[in-house]
C-alpha cells in the first residue's frame, strides 16, 4: 500500500504550526510528542502506521474550528478521527498531517422522544447513544459490531450498518442532521430534527463520505421506540447452498427479520472453541434469525420461518424460547471475530453482493483461499449479502500478509462481478482505494471527486483515501 | 421533443445540447418547482422497462422512464411493493400523463410510510445518470449495503433533474403485507391529534402512517394477519385515552383511506396556493396556528403539514395576480425557525416569482451552487427549477 510523500515544507514547520495550533487550544487539547502520539498512528487496520504531525483532541466545535482555521492558513493537512475503530485504514495519518480526533467530544446535548429525536456530539460511542434513552424505552439502530467502542463521527464517516440494518437500515436511513466544520473553519448546520431538509440533500452525500468533506461535531439522530421483545432461531444445514437459499425464501415469504446471520463450520468450530455455545458442529453453515415484537408476533413470525425452513431439510431448528436461550444462540456469533484472531491474525474482508448470488460467491471465495493456500471462516449479514469473510494469516510468516491481501482483492473483485460492491459497511479508506478501479469507471470517479472538489478546492481533508492515488494525484498536487 | 432509446442516446443529446432543455418523465410533476425556461424538452419515456427484479433479494432495477404503475404491478405480483408510497401528484396539480419511477426519485416523493420506511431516497440503492456534460455515470449499485465511495444516489434524489438525468434506478423494495388496520378517531383539535399520533408513534407498535385530516385521526399498522390484530387492539387501548376508537381491518379499505393522505385528497380540486412544510411534529400546531385562515392537513405524525391558502390569506392564492406571492411570506413566517415550507401549486407566474424551496443558508447555498457548477457546468439541465 502506497502512500503520497508528505509535504516536505508542513514537516519542516512543525514546531511553528504546533504552535499556532497551541494558541487556539487548551493545553491538554493538542499533543505531538512521540509517544503520546503513538496511540494515534493507527486504526483497527493495523497492518499500517504512520506518526502524524500532530493530533488535536478539541472538546467544543469551536475549537474544531480553531484547529481547521490554523491548518487551512498553514496548508495542513488533516485527518479527522473519531474512536480508530475503522478497519479500513480511513483514519491513516501522513506524516505531514494533524489528526484531528473528536473522542472528547461526548455529550448528549438534547433528547426529544415526542419527536423522536437525539442530538449528541459525535465522539459519543454508538451504544452511549442507546445507553442514553434505553431507560426510556428507546434506541439508536444501526449497530456496528464494534459499536461498544465506535464513535458517531466515524459512523457518519462510513455510514456503518451492523447485524440489525436488515429492518432499521444504515447511517444514512438514521441521520437527521449535522454541524459540520469545513476545511476553512466554517461550522454549518445541514438538516436537522425534521425530516428532509430543502435543497440538495448535501447530509446524504456527507453521510459516507469517510472525512473527505469536513469534520462532523453533532449529529441529530432518529431514535425508535424499543420493540417488545426479540428472540432468535438457529438454523442448521448440511450444504452451505441451502442455507443461501433458506436465506432468501425467507425473504421472499415476505418475513422480516430484523438480522439474519450466516455462519460456516470454520467459524462454528472456532467459536465453539473459544466460547462454546452449543453450536452443530458437524453443520456446514448455520443461520441465525432474529425477528421481533410481541411474544405472539414473535411465535407468528418464528412458525413462518419455520415452515419455509422445513423442506429445505435443515439438520437442526433450535428456536429461542426466552432470554438465557437468544443469549446462546448469539454468543458464538458475537465472539466470531475475537474467536478468529485467537488462532490466527486476519483480514475481514466487507464485500456485499446480490443475495441469490450467495452460493456461487461461497463457493468462489473458497476456490481462492485454496489456491493462495490460506485458511477462511465465513460469517455475515445474510439478509442483505454482506459478506464478511475472514481470511487468516500467519503476520510473522514473511509474505503472509501481503498474500492475504492478494486473496483479498481477489474476493472483494469478484463480489464486484457478482453484481455487488467492494464494501458494505466499513468503507474504502486505504484498504480498498485502489480497488475503486474494479467498481467504478474513470467518470464514475470523477464525479465523486468533484464533489470533494466543493467541499475541499484543495484536497486537504483525509485526501490520500477512496479514490486511487493515480485518479486523484491530478487534484491533490492542487 | 428529445426522445432518447437508450443511456448510449441520452448521453450523445445530452453532449450535443447547445441551449438548455427541461427534463421531464410522464411530465405529472412538472409543476412542482420553478417554471423551466427553456426551449426544447426532453423526455425520458425511452428509456423504460423493469431490467432486474429479484423478489428474494429484495431488489429492482428500472429505467427511469419506466411507468410507476409498471413498478408496481410488476412488484404487486411478487407480493412486494414499493416501501416509500410515492404520491401521485394528478390529482393535486391537475396534471395528465403516466407518473415515472425516475420522476418519483427527481422530486424524492415519499408517502405516508416516510415515518416507517423511509422516505424515497432511503429505498433508493443505485442510479445512473447523465450529468450536464454528457458523461454516463454510475453510483451505488443493486445491493442494499454499500458504502463504496461518495453516496451520490442521496445526491440525485430531490435534485429535480438538475445535477443529470436519470436513465436507470435501483431500490431496495419491501414485502407487501398480508394485512392492515386504521385506528380511527374523531373530532379531535390540532394539538390533540399530534398528541395522539406521537402517542401511537412512540409505542412499539410499529405504526406505518400517522395522519390528521378531515377531522379523523389515522393510525395505520401493516404486517402478518396476528400481528396487525394484536397491533391494532393494542393501539386501539392506547388511543382510547384520546377519545373513541374505531379500528377498521383490511388492506383495501387501508389502500384506500391512506390514498387519500399521499395524494392530498382534501385539497384536490379545491383553489388555491398548496404547501407543504416540514417541522418536528411537536412544532406543527403552533405553526398551522399561525395560519388561521389556511385550511391543514397533517402526515407524518404532524412531521409533514398540508396547507391550503385561499384567496387574501396571506398575501395570495397563487392564481398570479397583481402582489400575488402564493402565501409565501405568510407561510415562511409561521414556520421560520421551526421548519421549512415548499410551495407546491401556484401557477407558474407565482412559482417563478417566489422561492418555491426553503432558501439555504447562505454557505450551503455555496455548496449546492458548487455541485450544479461541476456536475452541469453549462447550466443546460432544468435551469431555475430549484432556484431563480
Amino acid at each position: 500500500m502506497r502512500m503520497p510523500e508528505p509535504d516536505a515544507g508542513v514537516v519542516s514547520r512543525r514546531d511553528e504550526i504546533v504552535a499556532k495550533l497551541g494558541a487556539v487550544l487548551p493545553e491538554d487539547a493538542l499533543i505531538w510528542d512521540e509517544r503520546e502520539t503513538k496511540a494515534y498512528d493507527t486504526d483497527a487496520l493495523t497492518a499500517y502506521a504512520c506518526r502524524p504531525l500532530a493530533v488535536a483532541l478539541p472538546r467544543t466545535t469551536e475549537e474544531v474550528s480553531a484547529v481547521m482555521r490554523v491548518c487551512h492558513a498553514e496548508g495542513v493537512p488533516v485527518i479527522p478521527r473519531g474512536s480508530g475503530t475503522g478497519l479500513a485504514g480511513g483514519a491513516l495519518p501522513t506524516a505531514d498531517a494533524v489528526v484531528l480526533g473528536v473522542s472528547r467530544m461526548n455529550a448528549v446535548l438534547e433528547t426529544d422522544y415526542d419527536d423522536r429525536v437525539i442530538r449528541v456530539q459525535t465522539g459519543r460511542t454508538n451504544l452511549s447513544v442507546t445507553g442514553a434513552v434505553e431507560q426510556d424505552g428507546f434506541f439508536y439502530a444501526p449497530d456496528p459490531s464494534s459499536q461498544l467502542a465506535c464513535a458517531i463521527a466515524g459512523n457518519i464517516a462510513m455510514n456503518s450498518g451492523g447485524a440489525h440494518c436488515l429492518k432499521y437500515g444504515v447511517t444514512t436511513n438514521n441521520l437527521l442532521g449535522v454541524k459540520m466544520v469545513t476545511v476553512t473553519g466554517e461550522v454549518l448546520e445541514i438538516g436537522g430534527p425534521g425530516m428532509d431538509a430543502p435543497g440538495y440533500d448535501l447530509l446524504g452525500v456527507i453521510c459516507g463520505s469517510e472525512g473527505q468533506l469536513g469534520v462532523v461535531t453533532e449529529a441529530w439522530l432518529r431514535i425508535l421506540p424499543k420493540p417488545e421483545g426479540a428472540r432468535p432461531i438457529l438454523i442448521a444445514f448440511d450444504s452451505a447452498a441451502t442455507a443461501g437459499r433458506c436465506v432468501s425464501d425467507v425473504i421472499k415469504a415476505g418475513v422480516l427479520p430484523v438480522a439474519i446471520e450466516y455462519m460456516d463450520k470454520p467459524i462454528i468450530h472456532l467459536t465453539e472453541a473459544f466460547v462454546g455455545a452449543g453450536y452443530p458442529m458437524e453443520a456446514e453453515a448455520m443461520l441465525i434469525v432474529e425477528v421481533e415484537g410481541s411474544p405472539a408476533e414473535i411465535d407468528e413470525q418464528l412458525e413462518k420461518i419455520k415452515a419455509i425452513a422445513a423442506p429445505l431439510q435443515p439438520t437442526e431448528m433450535r428456536e429461542s424460547s426466552g432470554e438465557a436461550q437468544s443469549a446462546a444462540i448469539w454468543k458464538g456469533r458475537k465472539a466470531a471475530f475475537g474467536a478468529t484472531g485467537s488462532v490466527a491474525d486476519y483480514l475481514c474482508m466487507d464485500g456485499t453482493i446480490p443475495t441469490s448470488a450467495l452460493p456461487e460467491a461461497l463457493e468462489r471465495i473458497d476456490a481462492v483461499i485454496k489456491r493462495h493456500g490460506l485458511r477462511v471462516a465465513n460469517v455475515f449479514h445474510a439478509g442483505d449479502g454482506n459478506l464478511h469473510p475472514l481470511i487468516m494469516f500467519n503476520a510473522n510468516a514473511p509474505g503472509e500478509l501481503e498474500k492475504a491481501e492478494a486473496a483479498g482483492a481477489e474476493i472483494l473483485t469478484l463480489c464486484v462481478e457478482l453484481g455487488g460492491c467492494l464494501t458494505g459497511e466499513h468503507g474504502v479508506g486505504v484498504e480498498k482505494r485502489d480497488l475503486m478501479h474494479r467498481q467504478y469507471g474513470a467518470d464514475d470517479l470523477d464525479a465523486q471527486m468533484a464533489v470533494k472538489d466543493v467541499f475541499d478546492p484543495a484536497w486537504r481533508l483525509n485526501a490520500a483515501k477512496v479514490f486511487p492515488l493515480d485518479a486523484s494525484a491530478e487534484r491533490r498536487a492542487g | 421533443m428529445i426522445r432518447p432509446g437508450s443511456e448510449a442516446e441520452l448521453a450523445e443529446a445530452v453532449a450535443g445540447l447547445s441551449a438548455p432543455i427541461e427534463v421531464r418523465g410522464g411530465g405529472t410533476r412538472g409543476g412542482l418547482g420553478r417554471p423551466v425556461q427553456a426551449a426544447e424538452t426532453l423526455t425520458t419515456e425511452g428509456l423504460s422497462g423493469v431490467s432486474l427484479y429479484e423478489p428474494g433479494a429484495l431488489t429492482l432495477v428500472a429505467g427511469a422512464g419506466t411507468p410507476l404503475a409498471e413498478v408496481e404491478a410488476a412488484l404487486a405480483a411478487e407480493g412486494q411493493r414499493l416501501p416509500f408510497e410515492p404520491m401521485d401528484h394528478r390529482g393535486l396539480l391537475g396534471s395528465e400523463g403516466e407518473p415515472t419511477i425516475g420522476g418519483a426519485v427527481s422530486c424524492n416523493v415519499s408517502g405516508p410510510r416516510r415515518v416507517q420506511a423511509g422516505a424515497c431516497r432511503d429505498s433508493l440503492i443505485g442510479v445512473r445518470f447523465v450529468d450536464g456534460r454528457g458523461r454516463a455515470i454510475k453510483n451505488g449499485g443493486r445491493v442494499m449495503k454499500n458504502v463504496t465511495g461518495y453516496d451520490l444516489v442521496k445526491l440525485l434524489a430531490g435534485s429535480y433533474g438538475t445535477l443529470g438525468v436519470l436513465s436507470e434506478v435501483a431500490f431496495k423494495v419491501l414485502p407487501a403485507p398480508e394485512a392492515a388496520a386504521t385506528a380511527v378517531l374523531r373530532g379531535l383539535d390540532d394539538a390533540a391529534a399530534v398528541t395522539a399520533m406521537t402517542s401511537a408513534l412512540t409505542s412499539p407498535f410499529d405504526v406505518s402512517g400517522a395522519a390528521h385530516l378531515e377531522g379523523e385521526t389515522l393510525v395505520r399498522v401493516e404486517g402478518f394477519e396476528g400481528s396487525v390484530a394484536y397491533r391494532a387492539e393494542r393501539l386501539a387501548e392506547r388511543l382510547g385515552a384520546f377519545g373513541e376508537v374505531e379500528l377498521e381491518r383490511g388492506v383495501e379499505a387501508a389502500a384506500a383511506r391512506w390514498a387519500r393522505v399521499r395524494d392530498a385528497a382534501p385539497f384536490q380540486g379545491a383553489p388555491g396556493a398548496v404547501w407543504r412544510v416540514h417541522c418536528r411534529p411537536s412544532d406543527a400546531p403552533a405553526i398551522r396556528a399561525a395560519l388561521p385562515g389556511a385550511e391543514a392537513f397533517y402526515d407524518w405524525g404532524g412531521g409533514l403539514i398540508w396547507l391550503r391558502l385561499d384567496e387574501g390569506v396571506g398575501g395570495g392564492v397563487g392564481d398570479g395576480g397583481v402582489g400575488d406571492d402564493g402565501g409565501a411570506a405568510a407561510v415562511r413566517g409561521a414556520a421560520a425557525g421551526r421548519g421549512h415550507a415548499t410551495l407546491v401549486r401556484a401557477s407558474a407566474a407565482v412559482r417563478a416569482s417566489v422561492d418555491v424551496f426553503e432558501p439555504e443558508a447562505a454557505p450551503l447555498a455555496r455548496l449546492s451552487e458548487g455541485l450544479r457548477e461541476r456536475f452541469d457546468p453549462r447550466g443546460v439541465l432544468n435551469p431555475g427549477r430549484m432556484r431563480a
